[in-house]
């Protein structure tokens, strides 16, 4: 059963790194990269590091999400917000 | 020159997210331009020449470290092997001896603080040198103002007020102690439990950023300013400095510090590891909090 929750952790892992490449607006890449280290922290935790598995959902889902946000917004590429 | 400002002209194109018409007016424009540079080029062929030669070394670039990982992978001894060249006197005297010569429960930050701790010292200089860079690059004092950026900052003041969004504000108001009190629990519990200080003080700055984001930075400004962000990041490197440094001296080797061990897993134990992480937890949280600030605002 685990090895079943594994392998789709890993199918989605592969997807989302496909997807980040393919899609077109900045936005969406960088959301898609915030779900890639989601998925990739409940994967730390499954190989028994749940210490790895915090600092990956603190700053590879959070911090440097909003960090790759700031920065599209400093160059004006966030599409369909007020500061366009 | 002309193909490189080209390709960077649609790359800036490409970012701004300007439409497929926008960039054929573009596009001609600059070929007019180019026509009346060298008019002996046709633009488009070299265009579609470009974009195929590119694509075609791209490929080739991604295949190859594509190929390269894979045969090192499969190269690799296995995980978990006794026979591994990691598995050596190293880690039979960390896993064998840990627990008694620096009395934390949690073996990974008995090594990190206590048997490596000038390697950790190492590595909150460096993001303390990297909240420096940024600094010097964004912030904006007295030497670093520029007229359009301040009537832009006054823009999205202005927005910043009028949007306020209150489903945002109301979960954060009742996430946010947990957070915080989850980022503590994290660092203090660092000798006993997963954890430590860099989680610790990542959960804990993405809990302040995620105020910030909320209700404001004017908010979080009320207790958290350039003065508190200074004296806390100079406090805890300079207490850890004060503890550590000395191995630089004596070859990475620690001192005895008089400090008894107490008993494994009582939260005053394990000598100067608690210390320590409170330390790099404050360092971690603070700088995580300043990018996200200097970035955003320019000001802390």
């Amino acid at each position: 059963m685990s090895i079943i929750f594994e392998l789709l952790l890993i199918l989605a892992l592969i997807i989302c790194a496909i997807a980040a490449l393919g899609s077109r607006r900045l936005l969406v890449t960088v959301v898609i990269f915030m779900a890639y280290s989601l998925i990739m922290s409940i994967i730390w935790a499954l190989l028994q590091s749940p210490d790895l598995a915090i600092t990956e959902a603190a700053v590879g889902a959070g911090v440097t999400g909003i960090l790759f946000f700031m920065t599209l917004k400093k160059i004006h590429a966030l599409k369909g917000t007020k500061d366009e | 020159m002309s193909k490189k400002t080209d390709a960077l002209r649609r790359f800036s194109g490409w970012v701004n997210g300007e439409t497929a018409g926008h960039a054929a007016v573009r596009r001609e424009a600059a070929r007019i331009e180019h026509k009346k540079l060298l008019p002996e080029l046709d633009e488009q062929q070299r265009i579609r020449l470009f974009s195929w030669q590119y694509k075609l070394v791209a490929l080739v670039v991604c295949l190859t470290v594509v190929a390269v990982l894979l045969y090192t992978v499969f190269h690799l001894p296995l995980f978990g092997d006794p026979e591994n060249p990691a598995v050596n006197e190293v880690v039979q005297r960390y896993v064998e001896d840990g627990l008694e010569e620096t009395g934390a429960v949690n073996m990974v930050a008995g090594m990190i603080l206590d048997y490596r701790a000038f390697d950790t010292f190492g590595e909150s200089s460096v993001l303390f040198l990297a909240v420096t860079s940024v600094m010097m690059l964004l912030l904006r004092d007295a030497r670093n103002i520029v007229r359009d950026e301040d009537v832009q900052e006054e823009h999205e003041r202005v927005i910043e007020r009028q949007t306020s969004d209150i489903i945002l504000q109301k979960v954060t108001s009742l996430v946010m102690p947990c957070i915080m009190m989850f980022g503590a629990y994290v660092v203090l519990n660092g000798h006993i439990s997963p954890g430590g200080g860099f989680s610790g003080g990542a959960v804990m700055g993405a809990g302040l950023i995620l105020l910030g984001a909320s209700f404001g930075i004017d908010k979080v400004r009320a207790f958290f300013t350039m003065k508190t962000f200074r004296r806390i990041t100079s406090t805890a490197l300079l207490c850890y400095a004060a503890s550590k440094a000395y191995s630089f001296f004596t070859g990475a080797n620690g001192l005895e510090t008089g400090i008894p061990l107490g008993t494994p897993g009582a939260i005053f134990s394990s000598g100067l590891i608690l210390v320590l992480d409170i330390c790099v937890g404050l360092v971690v949280a603070c700088t995580m909090y300043g990018f996200y600030v200097l970035f955003s605002r320019g000001e802390i």
